[in-house]
């Protein structure tokens, strides 16, 4: 198990290394400089180029920014001169990460239950109902579904704020905007998942035993048929960064993905930069997580 | 009558010699029906997905046709009459700098729809392409493609995609190379997987074992037992693709006005979602109904191609 670990742990670094080099050069290779809009005295450009280290020759950059980033740091950012991205990011995460858990904790709560009540009720309303809903939540994006609730419940009803992300009730549209997709998918695994325990040899044998339809239920068919969902949980990080680049764009909320998206309409290329290898470093981690995680519980996975 | 039944007593003079006719017993009495046929057949007994295909072709036919149903172009702005609601001048009214929005919904429909089919299309060119090389070649070459594929697959390609379209700017052409580059990885691990299982497959042995050719079981095996899962790929590629171009365009690396595009669409509606809510929904209902449509006939191709994978 453990070298396991050390051994996902390797190649998860090597991953992030190889993507923070092929970042930084295609950052490099981006048009013009990041400067050129401005208009500015003769000097100033060079003491600017000087500042962020852009006189140098584009290797020694490269150095330059490993080091720094082993030290955990990110740079400054090019358009808020005197701002680093570490600090942006660190005002600007506890937001995604408020959202993104919320949106998380909702649709893996509605998802369950909805797949597991589709899978019991198979073929009838409930079970229409449930497809319909994961169709629905697939095929619409996740700012289209933002947009529609917050004209029909902000605008049009103003039973919820418009925008902003302060009190509780600021949370609700954006949660289930962000939300839906994943519920989608999680309640169309569930429901698959479920089926297949349901027709499995181990609940008829449970069941011909007279083992009670509660133990059945709980013990055989829930511990079984939700254990594929945790590999789902990947993904779903991968879900809620993407979707926050445009869920908190339609409800204005100060998060990463705002900030991602406003630093490459800015062309702010070290803020762009500082939070693609952040969203990575955090991708990885939550993969390697998972990873170890499904290993611990799901004894039939053998170690390779 | 039962009495008469009962008395009834057979007799061999009562019976003669059908005669076996050994080449009417091998004949088949019923037409055949190829794959595609059956396919066919399933797909349009499944009520949802064919509702996708009439919704789809309705917005096809209004993308096509739309535009030419009024006397405006997509840029013919006319500030006197800006801002209008709904007329039957203008039929979706105008937008703030006159331009009918009717012509513009339709005009953008084309550029959504055009770059999802042609993304999709040569998504699937070059990952059928690369999935083969890896699935037949096999050893360095194989080993490379899935190390590219698994470390691309790793972080959204919405990132990906973001980062090329900075390096290549804005526009029609950057945005489809932009989502070819980084949309083929799905396909190539699906065509690799599939060659590598027909590879073993018993048939494929004994036809090999017969004398057939490298180029016999491409043709014969491996392209006809592929194409199902290719197109099914596709079809989801497309909504894919439409996704990502009205993301670029939202964030304004996409489409730039005074073309149009629906993604585009949505995000200038988004600005004016309290003063004319409809330029927002409008394209938001296009953009939902288009991708709907899509998946409800993937899922139907999925199980009228591939029914081994029906529930």
């Amino acid at each position: 198990m453990l070298k396991f670990i050390l051994r996902r742990t390797l190649a998860s670094f090597l991953m992030l290394f190889i993507l923070v080099t092929a970042t930084f050069f295609v950052v490099k290779l981006l048009p013009g400089s990041p400067f050129t809009s401005e208009k500015m005295q003769a000097g100033s450009k060079e003491i600017l180029y000087r500042y962020y280290g852009l006189d140098k020759p584009v290797w020694q950059q490269y150095f330059t920014y490993l080091g720094n980033l082993l030290q955990g740091d990110l740079g400054v950012s090019y358009k808020l001169r005197s701002v680093s991205v570490n600090s942006i990011i660190a005002s600007a995460f506890p937001y995604s990460l408020d959202l993104g858990l919320r949106a998380l904790a909702f649709a893996l709560t509605a998802g369950l239950i909805l797949g597991i009540i589709a899978a019991y009720r198979r073929g009838k309303a409930m079970d229409t109902l449930t497809m319909l809903l994961a169709i629905i939540g697939t095929s619409v994006p996740s700012f289209i579904i933002g947009f529609f609730v917050q004209y029909l419940f902000a605008v049009h009803l103003k039973w919820f704020p418009v925008a902003q992300y302060e009190s509780g009730w600021h949370t609700v549209l954006p949660t289930f905007a962000l939300g839906l997709g994943m519920l989608a998918t999680i309640a169309k695994y569930t429901r698959t998942s479920m089926l297949e325990v349901i027709q499995s040899d181990f609940v008829r044998t449970a069941n011909s035993k007279g083992v009670s339809k509660l133990a059945i239920v709980t013990r055989h068919q829930l511990r079984n048929a939700l254990l594929p969902i945790v590999t789902l949980l990947g993904p779903m990080v991968a879900m809620v960064i993407t979707g926050t680049f445009v869920v908190e764009n339609v409800f204005g909320i100060p998060g990463l993905g705002r900030h991602y998206v406003t630093s490459i309409q800015n062309l702010d290329y070290t803020l762009v930069l500082g939070l693609t290898v952040f969203f990575a470093a955090f991708l990885v981690l939550m993969n390697l997580l998972v990873d170890i995680v499904y290993k611990l519980i799901d004894p039939r996975i053998k170690l390779e | 009558m039962e009495n008469a039944t009962r008395e009834w007593t057979p007799s061999p003079d009562m019976f003669e010699p059908v005669g076996v006719m050994t080449q009417e017993a091998d004949r088949i009495s019923r037409p055949s029906h190829t794959y595609f046929q059956d396919a066919r057949r399933r797909f349009m007994e499944n009520r949802a997905s064919v509702a996708g295909l009439i919704l789809l072709i309705l917005f096809v036919l209004l993308c096509v046709f739309g535009p030419l149903l009024v006397p405006y172009s997509y840029n013919t702005s006319d500030l006197s009459s800006a801002n209008q609601g709904f007329s039957a001048q203008h039929w979706f009214g105008t937008d703030e700098l006159g331009r009918d929005f009717w012509a513009r919904v339709w005009t953008g429909g084309r550029m959504s729809i055009i770059i999802g089919l042609l993304a999709a299309l040569m998504q699937a060119v070059i990952g059928i392409l690369a999935g083969s090389a890896a699935g037949f070649l096999g050893g360095k070459v194989d080993q490379f493609i899935m190390r590219l594929v698994e470390f691309l697959m790793a972080f959204p390609y919405l990132v990906w995609v973001t980062l090329l379209m900075l390096i290549t700017g804005a526009g029609f052409f950057p945005m489809v190379l932009a989502l070819t580059l980084t949309g083929w990885l799905s396909m190539a691990r699906l065509v690799r997987g599939q060659i590598l299982s027909l590879k073993n497959e018993d048939y494929v042995i004994a036809t090999q074992s017969l004398g057939a050719d490298t180029r016999r079981i491409i043709l014969k095996h491996m392209i006809p037992n592929t194409m199902g899962v290719i197109i099914i790929n596709m079809t989801f590629a497309i909504p894919g693709a439409i996704f990502s171009e009205a993301f670029l365009s939202f964030i304004g690396i996409g489409i730039k006005s005074p073309m149009t595009s629906w993604g585009l669409l949505v995000s200038m509606g988004m600005k004016q979602i309290y003063t004319y809510p409809f330029r927002l929904l409008i394209p938001c209902v296009c953009i939902s109904l288009t991708m709907l449509s899509l998946q409800l006939i993937g899922d139907g191709l999925r199980d009228a191609l591939d029914p081994k994978l029906r529930r």
